[in-house]
């Protein structure tokens, strides 16, 4: 169910997305994105530069936070910005959680908005891509 | 004494390009990338893939997936030899060679809904260059880009705000 305006508080945390990619998500990806750097499916490309397997795009993180954003407010509302850093790489085949918490919610020039600290999390619980984002209310 | 001496790294010509905006770059966003993108993520919303369901939601066609702001027309004749790789060697180089260079993260705001049939014209510029002291990997050179994404009725859509770090 989309949130609605009404149920959003501060210190929320939203529904968490969980993510696993196949090496063929990410070449889905590449071809989605016309990202085609082969550290992101020659394991051999990538293991000559210094990485232990391919790794997952970070655009695709922050488009896995995106989609975050997205299922939550639904129809309720958009998406206004959202961003992360790359902090940590992630791998094919290990569990990507994109969660979020409601840092302010607040009404501003007549428009309701919601700040929120987002972010990727890896098996061992670091936060791989943190950001923020603000989503606008309808 | 130029404005440039009182940095490692940064040199005066980087210095003088901070706010010049680049040539445009003209892009097109339509249902099938829309759709490859949207699969590429994982979106279940159908918005995403049926024309219909956008337009109940209120869009004019396909909405763009968080993330998507239009491809790029390809051309053979005018594209770099070289895949797609980090960003950030290009432009005014420092004071020092700087040979690797990591992609710091991405903001994107938007201002007016993006959608397939749209037009967009990019445009980008430094805003901001600054050094940053690390632990283990010498003097950073800190690089913010903006890039503006301009649709066909010449509203600003969406600005992408990119932060690369050399060193």
């Amino acid at each position: 169910m989309a949130a609605t305006w009404d149920e959003v508080s501060e210190g929320m945390e939203i529904p968490t997305l969980k993510k696993n990619c196949s090496t063929q998500q990410l070449v889905v990806w590449a071809a989605g994105s016309g990202d085609f750097y082969q550290i992101h499916y020659d394991k051999e490309f990538a293991q000559n530069n210094k990485l232990k397997d391919i790794i997952v795009h970070g655009a695709l993180k922050n488009a896995f936070l995106g989609q975050l954003l997205h299922d939550w407010v639904g129809r309720n509302g958009k998406i206004q910005s959202f961003g992360c850093s790359y902090r940590a790489m992630d791998y094919p085949n290990e569990d990507i959680l994109c969660r979020g918490i409601v840092t302010k919610k607040y009404e501003a020039d007549g428009r309701k908005l919601v700040d929120l600290e987002i972010w990727t999390e890896n098996p061992q619980g670091q936060k791989t891509t943190p950001g923020t984002a603000t989503v606008v209310f309808n | 004494m130029s404005e440039a001496d009182k940095f490692e790294l940064i040199s005066q010509e980087m210095l003088d390009a901070i706010g010049k905006k680049s040539s445009p770059t003209k892009l097109e966003v339509d249902k099938l990338q829309i759709r490859l993108f949207a699969r590429a993520v994982g979106h279940t919303d159908p918005i995403y893939y049926d024309e219909e369901e956008a337009k109940k939601a209120g869009y004019r066609s396909l909405p763009c997936p968080p993330g998507y702001l239009g491809t790029p027309i390809w051309d053979p004749s005018k594209a770099a030899a070289s895949a797609a790789g980090p960003a950030g060697r290009g432009g005014p180089q420092p004071k020092k060679p700087l040979n690797r260079v990591l992609n710091g993260g991405t903001v994107i705001e938007y201002f007016d809904d993006i959608c397939a049939g749209d037009t967009l014209t990019s445009q980008s510029y430094l805003a901001d260059v600054v050094e940053s002291p690390s632990a283990s990997l010498g003097l950073l050179l800190i690089s913010t880009n903006k890039t503006e994404y301009t649709n066909q009725n010449g509203k600003v859509v969406a600005v992408t705000t990119g932060t690369s770090i050399r060193y």
